[in-house]
């Protein structure tokens, strides 16, 4: 079959409630107006947002899942970050 | 994300499958951690979840046509509504099936193909013919509630993306057994004609619907294995058996009688004994002969060919456009 490949497109979505666009999912769209669309059709049935991204799939630059190590580990050891690690007297209440 | 395991599917045949990596792996999935698109994986597994995943959305579009035959002689406008959003929510389920698949290196435009050219298979219950409105209602009960046995433990899926497509998908098919069940119960308390459509769907959707879970366990091929990685995670015959157990009450409560002779209550097991599966009518069905194997690939394919010219005008025009914009600027 000579019919080249559809483009991938990731959609985001705000829901209702505020919170920031989320992932959801793909799908195959020949530009970003007919993404759009699809989008509001496979992902939006039942008032699952108000706000709808796509992006191009080959847009979003991904972390290589062999650099984890690297890239979050150093987090890991910083206790300090947290409120937890900080001592506070019980008398002075909640803080 | 979803894309770049296009790119490193070719990469993971190169290395070869050294020892090391599949134990790590192994230890992962042993552990409940979720297998991402990227994450390095067995290229059996690989195989194994392409086809699983394709084949569940290839089962989803084939799906819609049997109901689809319903959409136009719906008996009220609130039935249509209903079945019309059952209809469009099954392709919504082949999409989001279809994504999850191409994840793991195939396009979505291949995997397609193989279900046009009749290599993939797609899941036998839908070479059966929906003759009446009741069959309707039975598909909604019965198919959709086996659908949802299988799909359940599917959320829990060692693959991420299948896993969270599984999630979506079972969201949404708690309203198509409702519907369904709502439309037996509607018949089944109506004239004696439409009780005796119900039992009559009843009495040839039975079999087929236990039919869907597959080979009993001893001649299961892919069981094992899957097992171990984490995709299945129930027994074709424990799904089975899960079943039978749920419909059994809900059909007495349509006063409807299900059509096996041997089906009784084990108060040893706690569960219901039932009458032997005819495997070969399932054999047949699966090697293409079913009452409506061809009839449904020569609908997809028809479908597909004629949907062509949408495709390519949807990229010449995507095509012109990106032309406009690279001269103007
Ligand atoms: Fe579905
Ligand atoms: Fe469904």
């Amino acid at each position: 079959m000579t019919v080249q490949n559809i483009s991938l497109w990731e959609v985001f979505i705000r829901s209702r409630n505020g919170l920031a666009h989320k992932h959801v999912g793909s799908l195959h769209a020949a530009d970003a107006a007919l993404a759009l669309r699809a989008a509001r059709d496979i992902y939006t049935r039942r008032g699952e947002g108000l706000s709808i991204w796509v992006v191009p799939s080959n847009a979003i630059i991904a972390s290589d899942p062999a650099d984890k190590e690297m890239l979050f580990e150093p987090a890991m050891s910083k206790i300090y970050r947290h409120p937890t690690f900080y001592d506070v007297p019980d008398e002075v209440g909640h803080m | 994300m979803y894309t770049q395991a296009l790119n490193a599917s070719q990469s993971d045949e190169l290395t070869g499958e050294d020892a090391a990596k599949i134990s790590r792996f192994e230890a992962r999935v042993a552990a409940e951690e979720r297998i991402e698109a990227n994450d390095w994986m067995p290229a059996a597994y690989r195989k194994t979840l392409t086809r699983q995943i394709s084949q569940h959305a290839h089962s989803e579009i084939v799906g819609m046509l049997p109901e689809g035959n319903w959409l136009t002689r719906a008996p009220t406008l609130r039935r249509k509504a209903a079945l019309l959003a059952k209809v469009q929510d099954e392709c919504g389920h082949g999409l989001y099936l279809y994504a999850a698949a191409e994840t793991l290196g195939t396009s979505r435009e291949e995997l397609v193909d193989q279900m046009l050219s009749g290599k993939a298979k797609y899941s036998s219950i839908f070479n059966y013919p929906t003759l009446t409105w009741a069959d309707i209602g039975t598909i909604g009960w019965l198919v959709d509630g086996a659908a949802i046995m299988n799909q359940i433990p599917l959320c829990r899926c060692s693959y991420g993306p299948y896993a969270r497509a599984m999630i979506r998908v079972c969201k949404e098919e708690s309203f198509h057994q409702r519907q369904g069940y709502e439309i037996m119960v509607t018949l089944s308390r109506g004239t004696p004609e439409q009780k005796a459509m119900a039992q009559g769907a009843l009495d040839r959707w039975w079999w087929p619907c236990l039919m869907m879970f597959g080979p009993p366990d001893q001649q299961s091929q892919h069981g094992d294995q899957s097992t171990r990685w984490k995709i299945k995670r129930f027994s074709n015959d424990d799904l089975r058996q899960k079943f039978i157990d749920a419909t059994v009450p809900q059909a007495r409560y349509l006063d409807l009688k299900i059509p096996d002779d041997n089906l009784r209550w084990n108060e040893a097991t706690g569960h219901w004994d039932y009458g032997d599966i005819d495997w070969q009518e399932f054999n047949n069905v699966l090697a293409g002969n079913g009452p409506c194997n061809r009839d449904r690939l020569a609908a997809r394919r028809k479908a597909h060919d004629e949907g062509a010219w949408v495709r390519e005008a949807a990229l010449a025009y995507a095509e012109k456009q990106k032309r406009k914009t690279t001269a103007a600027a």
